[in-house]
């Protein structure tokens, strides 16, 4: 079995073309980035501001509820509605960017929300302390102090694209999940396993980049102690775990 | 969507039997592994690494591409439930590892000293002093996987295996928006249901907390 899927994997005459493992992979890729990038214009400045201001905790509420709607049925029920609305391949494309977008905000909110409401308070006051004002205080303290548990909330944000990006394959968009949704419907294990293979590939690349691009964001500052390093990584925990995939 | 329910009735429960056991059995082995795993990554920071940072490594991996190459690993059928008994305990494990190492992490010094001063040997300390106090902890990750579980769990219906995400799959192919959305909605009162139990047990285990409160 393990054969075939080596033998999939490396046959060139997949790699090319319309349906090729490149084109679907840039597909893959397209989608995800483009409805990460929505969403963090969305979520991340609203959960600032409620970390900044301590006001509309029920939003992060409402869209950590969002959270147990099974991503399938939620697909499902937005392409169902689109599609005697649309037509041609946007039909199908609307629908999924605005899953991946539905399906992203709240990590990246909880991630925004948490890291700006649990800067140290000392900081906080301090920059007021200076003359600051609230909107300083925002931009130039919280924000920087908050990038690691931001960037936390980005990389759940973007595990959960990627991975509902695949499953989108199943509402006849392009991207790698195609080759898991032909395969199963050619019976074509080979396929079915190599273009899961890839993904997964693809899931591991983008959270070590990113992973990468967190451990760079983490202020000067705060980097001394290993006690706001050890608060830091329950903080990241709480968000990490509090996302599902 | 009523009619469809009423229709449907008995196909509805006995597939939410089935979802509640792919997603539910997962739990249970996954927080029984992972107590000991969760203790051994507190006893030194590169078990930590290695612990943690793996189970972590393994959520990043898509849930349909987990249950696809499943057979690949443990040489099963495609379309054998156990694949996504197996995914999901993987699942369950990447985020209570942490869970429990943290939740164990977290109770403090002067107890465990109390305890080691009125002679607890450590695995009764372990069962008598810190798990009990970790329980609080734990069932918040553990109702965090619950949820996540019961939504995962649906995705398998894309390859054949009986739960409630069938109605996902069916009612979409047949532009039937009572169907799915009876999916939807079991799914979700499933996963209500799950964070009920996994609350009741909790208060149940730890009744100090209900005598604090009041």
């Amino acid at each position: 079995m393990l054969t075939s899927v080596w033998r999939w994997l490396t046959d060139g005459g997949h790699w090319q073309g319309e349906t090729g493992i490149t084109h679907r992979l840039l597909e893959h890729l397209q989608y995800s980035g483009e409805s990460l990038l929505i969403a963090a214009l969305i979520a991340l400045p609203i959960g600032a501001l409620i970390g900044h201001t301590g006001k509309g905790k029920w939003i992060i509420a409402v869209a950590n509820a969002f959270r147990a709607i099974p991503s399938l049925g939620l697909l499902f029920v937005v392409a169902m509605w689109f599609v005697s609305r649309l037509t041609g391949d946007s039909a199908y494309l609307v629908p999924t960017i605005i899953v991946l977008v539905i399906l992203a905000i709240p990590p990246l909110l909880a991630g925004a929300y948490s890291g700006v409401s649990e800067v140290d308070p000392a900081a906080r006051d301090a920059a007021y302390g200076m003359g600051m004002s609230g909107r300083q205080v925002l931009a130039n303290v919280e924000v920087p102090c908050a990038l690691p548990l931001i960037f936390s909330g980005v990389r759940s944000a973007a595990l959960q694209i990627i991975a509902t990006a695949t499953i989108a394959a199943a509402i006849s968009v392009g991207g790698l999940g195609r080759y898991l949704i032909d395969g199963l419907a050619n019976s074509d294990y080979a396929q079915m396993a190599g273009g899961a293979i890839l993904v997964t590939a693809l899931a591991l690349l983008v959270d070590g980049v990113l992973a990468v691009i967190q451990q760079l964001t983490v202020p000067g500052g705060l980097r001394t102690t290993s006690v706001s390093r050890r608060k830091q990584r329950a903080a990241a925990a709480a968000v990490e775990s509090a996302h599902a995939a | 969507m009523l009619s469809f329910i009423q229709d449907h009735w008995s196909d509805i429960l006995s597939r939410a039997v089935e979802h509640a056991w792919l997603a539910g059995l997962p739990l249970v082995i996954g927080l029984l592994i992972s107590l000991p795993l969760g203790w051994l990554a507190r006893r030194a920071s590169w078990l930590r690494v290695i612990l943690v940072g793996g189970s972590s490594l393994l959520y990043t991996i898509p849930s349909l591409a987990l249950f696809v190459l499943m057979p690949l690993i443990v040489k099963t059928n495609i379309v054998d439930p156990i694949n996504v008994i197996i995914a999901m305990t993987i699942y369950t494990l990447a985020l209570l590892v942490r869970t429990v190492a943290d939740a164990l992490g977290a109770v403090s010094e002067e107890t465990t000293q109390a305890a080691i001063a009125m002679g607890y040997t450590p695995i009764r300390r372990f069962f008598g002093v810190e798990l009990p106090l970790a329980v609080p902890v734990i069932s918040a990750g553990l109702r965090v996987a619950a949820v996540s579980n019961v939504a995962i769990v649906s995705v398998a219906a894309l390859l054949g295996i009986r739960q409630l995400g069938f109605y996902l799959t069916d009612g979409y192919q047949t532009t039937y928006w009572a169907e799915v959305w009876t999916g939807v909605v079991a799914c979700l009162v499933l996963a209500l249901i799950f964070d009920l139990v996994i609350q009741l047990i909790t208060r149940l285990l730890t009744p100090w907390q209900k005598a604090a409160v009041s």
